[in-house]
């Protein structure tokens, strides 16, 4: 109850000629709203890292290394100073030399090795296949090449989630999880949004036998197993990533559509809509101008339901073994892979549960703030 | 004056709501005193904080909303009263009465239960033992065989018996106040006036004062014994009836009473020729049916209807709700599916179907009654009244239709900047001045007017009426004005249709309805109103 509905004057106020629509209100509102801005900055920052972060670290998401599989997570640099001698012994012996001398100094290694015949200068490449050790060159031969002298670089390689058990970077695993969980949950989103939108604003504005068809079908499509639909659209379509956020959202836009038709009857019954039919606007015209527009409100808070829906979904499907496959992972596959070995590396299930679960709350509280700011109640 | 021979007596009473856009004072500190036995009529335009008021007494406030001041029943203050004690006043000492009897019962009780909670609540009896109180209060208010109906449903009764029931709970404890906020607002002018006779013979026998909430004088010169006239949350004025009806001081409350819609319109000539004209019109309404089944029963809204309006004409139509008048008007706009013989000008359209009507909506125009559900919320005032263009002068450049888009809104009185605002940013009247103005872009020939004016405050009706008087003389516009308001009837149109159950019981010119009404029907509506003289 603002000034405006008290004695009504013929002539508005003549302040600012342009008005703020009930989406800027809403965007106001919801900018108020702290846990609702904290969630957008988190879920903004969770995108960054997964799809920028690659971009900083030096790890592919498929590059294995051999010497740190299973390595727990630490901030220290890895290889450790105190295990560098184990490791040059085993390089050593895998080279079937004898390691004299071996000493570390800073971020270079110089070590002496000996033969009983003459060393091929080329058997340094023993040495750079280690993960640990890079660029070893011979500085100096002894005693007819029986004896060879050697630098090199320590590698140190920094992982800060940890590796997996086959010895890749989790980090970049995560990474690449969340931009595949975070691609799937939006496309798969705006599929349903799109196909669920259009159909119910469609069955719910006709009505009468057209929407009794539809929404019957809608139910058929309902009682159809979702497991058995995906598996059959798998074996005949073959697996693709585009196939899976397909499959999805032509699943979940039967929620959507139910929803957006039950807005619409209830819209239907407004008198903007009898307006617009007496001025003789087509059904479609009305759809498209009218029914859809209002029904966003209620439409965008589901959205933010849906996209942990789908990114569960899709974890569900990965599990399955009909979701993304190795080397490429999602979070729902990483947690699922790192729920088995809950025990012995909790960092495997850790990390990506925690990017997960950190996600799913960002989307819920900003689902909330929207639907605070979006009130379906008109002003 | 001593404050014990008040039953309620309120001293410097604020209501603040915190919104998103800033404190909004409701209500800025307001005195008022209710004797015992007297009918206190509250009057005040939407938005003068009326209803507040009486909310803020009772703790009923919306979470957002505080209340500050004093106001003391019988000595006793109940403002910042903990809830335990607040409840051991309202709903026992003081009760209410709210405006919407569809929606202030609960749809999942028995009116029996819902009329025994209080009894049962306030003096700790079960609901068996309450169950002949329950039988004596439905007998009271005058609900027909209530040893039946004790176990009837909500959505059983009629909207006037809702009313009853729910005077029924509020008396169920003998209380002291009744609070009525609005009560006969959404009832029929019939039923309106049994349930004002019925408060007041109830109140003779209890003894117990009434504040009344009202916007409607009519009422409050027939049943108040004082008034007071609220403002922006703040007292103009106040006195006794006499004293304000005939003695006003303020301007505002001049304005109030003199808002009634007053004149009359001219018939037009003879030879005026029919420009829209319905013949046994009738509309059938299926109820059920389902997938594999057709609908079993028919209800027809409208039975046999004939309608001629001629060039220049206002017919007005008048009936209580459900009696046809509304499907009518769409009916003759070819919006439903009817049958009967159609023409328009001298094509006959009875067989057109929507695309063929499609190029004839340019000319026949609906505005409807609820402002604030008939403007899309999501587009600009601009984009609202230039849709029809769009549609019918696909020809038009941007530019030109901004031309008419401002032309259109001058004409009915808006500032031409409004068209870049949104219709929540519009007060009720000015959003019936937009509908308007979506329908007069077109220049049409006939404008079907379904409740125009309902609701809208008195004062801001009398200006649409202004409004769509101007226009037709303008234009050579052909009205058909629906209402339940036989007073905007009056000052509108120059001839009546009287309906009931979708038939025509009377009609003819409108001096002749008003001053010598045949029909028993249209008596009865003419005596229920309540009129200013």
């Amino acid at each position: 109850m603002t000034d405006l509905s008290g004695i009504p004057t013929t002539i508005i106020p003549p302040e600012e000629s342009k008005g703020r629509s009930l989406f800027q209100l809403a965007v106001i509102r919801f900018r108020r709203n702290y846990a609702a801005m904290a969630g957008c900055v988190v879920l903004l920052l969770i995108t960054l890292f997964s799809f920028f972060g690659p971009y900083v670290i030096s790890h592919k998401y498929d590059e294995v290394f051999p010497s740190y599989v299973n390595v727990p997570p630490s901030l220290e640099a890895l290889p450790r100073a105190d295990t560098l001698d184990g490791v040059m012994k085993g390089v050593a012996d895998r080279a079937r030399v004898e390691l004299r001398e071996f000493a570390v100094d800073g971020n270079t290694f110089t070590a002496t090795i000996h033969a009983d015949k003459a060393i091929d200068p080329r058997s340094t490449r023993y040495f750079d296949r280690a993960n640990e050790f890079d660029n070893t060159q011979v500085t100096a031969t002894e005693e007819d090449g029986k004896t060879l002298k050697l630098t090199g670089d320590v590698k140190r390689e920094y992982f800060l989630f940890g590796t997996d058990q086959n010895g890749r970077d989790l980090m970049a695993r995560v990474m690449l999880g969340g931009q595949i969980s975070l691609t799937i949950g939006c496309l798969a989103s705006l599929v349903s949004l799109f196909i669920g939108v259009i159909y119910g604003a469609i069955s719910g504005y006709l009505g009468g036998r057209v929407d009794n068809v539809m929404m019957r079908l809608i139910e058929i499509l309902y009682s159809l197993p979702f497991v058995f639909l995906v598996v059959v659209l798998v074996v005949f379509f073959g697996r693709s990533f585009i196939l899976i956020f397909l499959v999805i959202g032509a699943v979940e836009w039967l929620d959507m559509a139910r929803i957006v038709r039950g807005q619409t009857l209830a819209l239907k019954r407004r008198e903007f809509i009898g307006a617009a039919q007496a001025l003789g606007l087509t059904d479609w015209q009305i759809i498209r101008r009218h029914i859809i527009p209002n029904t966003i409100g209620p439409v965008v808070i589901f959205v933010t339901v849906v996209v942990p829906k789908v990114i569960l979904l899709e974890s569900f499907l990965s599990f399955l073994g009909l979701g993304v496959q190795e080397p490429l992972t999602s979070w729902g596959a990483l947690i699922s892979a790192g729920a088995d070995k809950m025990q012995s590396s909790p960092w495997y299930l850790i990390f990506p549960a925690i990017f997960f679960v950190v996600t799913l709350f960002s989307l819920n509280f900003i689902g909330d703030g929207l639907r605070d700011a979006l009130d379906p109640k008109d002003r | 004056m001593d404050m014990q021979a008040n039953v309620l007596s309120v001293r410097g009473l604020k209501v603040d709501f915190t919104t998103p856009d800033g404190d909004v004072k409701a209500v800025k500190g307001i005195d008022l005193d209710v004797k015992p036995g007297e009918t206190l009529a509250v009057v005040g335009e939407s938005g003068s904080g009326k209803s507040q008021t009486m909310m803020g007494i009772m703790g009923l406030l919306a979470n957002n909303g505080r209340v500050t001041g004093s106001a003391k029943y019988r000595g006793q203050e109940l403002i910042g009263l903990p809830l335990k004690g607040l409840n051991e006043v309202r709903g026992a000492k003081i009760t209410m009465i709210f405006q919407e009897p569809m929606t202030s019962l609960d749809p999942l009780y028995t009116i029996g239960r819902q009329i025994a909670e209080p009894i049962v609540h306030h003096k700790g009896v079960s609901f068996k033992q309450a169950k002949v109180r329950v039988l004596e209060l439905l007998k009271l208010v005058g609900i027909p065989d209530p040893e039946r109906r004790i176990n009837s449903y909500p959505h059983e009764m009629s909207g006037g018996q809702r009313q009853r029931v729910m005077i029924a709970m509020a008396l169920a404890n003998e209380p002291d106040l009744l609070i009525a906020d609005e009560p006969t607002t959404a009832l029929d002018v019939t039923i309106q006036a049994q349930i004002l006779d019925l408060l007041r013979e109830l109140q003779k026998r209890f003894g117990m004062a009434i504040v009344l909430i009202t916007h409607d004088l009519g009422i409050v010169k027939h049943f108040a014994d004082r008034v007071v006239v609220m403002r922006r949350g703040e007292v103009v004025e106040r006195g006794d009836i006499e004293q304000i009806f005939e003695h006003p001081k303020e301007d505002y409350t001049r304005m109030l009473i003199d808002a009634v819609p007053s004149g009359a319109k001219e018939p037009p000539e003879d030879s005026a020729p029919i420009i829209l004209e319905g013949r046994n019109v009738a509309v059938d309404f299926a109820i059920g049916g389902g997938f594999f089944t057709r609908a079993t029963k028919l209800f027809r809204a409208v039975d046999g209807v004939t309608v001629r309006l001629k060039r220049g004409q206002t017919i007005g139509i008048v009936g209580e709700s459900g009696s046809g008048k509304s499907t009518l008007g769409r009916a003759l706009l070819r919006l439903l599916p009817s049958s009967g013989h159609y023409h328009f000008g001298d094509k006959n359209i009875s067989n057109f179907d929507r695309s063929a009507m499609r190029p004839l909506r340019k000319e026949l125009q609906l505005v409807f009654q609820d402002p604030y559900g008939s403007l899309s919320p999501r587009q600009t005032v601009g984009e609202i009244i230039t849709e029809g263009l769009r549609i019918h002068e696909p020809q038009l450049s941007r530019a030109e239709r901004d031309k008419r888009a401002i032309a259109a809104l001058k004409e009915v009185g808006l500032d031409p900047a409004a068209r870049n605002r949104y219709p929540h940013e519009f007060s009720g009247g000015q959003r019936q001045r937009i509908a308007i103005a979506r329908a007069m872009i077109l220049k049409p020939k006939v404008v079907i007017l379904d409740e125009p004016t309902s609701a809208l405050d008195r004062s801001v009706q009398g200006q649409v009426i202004e409004l769509l008087r101007d226009l037709q003389e303008k234009h050579g516009l052909s009205y058909i004005f629906i209402s339940h308001d036989l007073a905007v009837i009056k000052a509108m149109s120059d001839y009546v249709i009287v309906m009931k159950n979708g038939k025509i019981v009377e009609e003819g010119e409108t001096e002749d309805i008003f001053d010598t009404p045949h029909n028993t029907y249209t008596k009865t509506l003419l005596a229920a109103a309540f009129d200013l003289e």
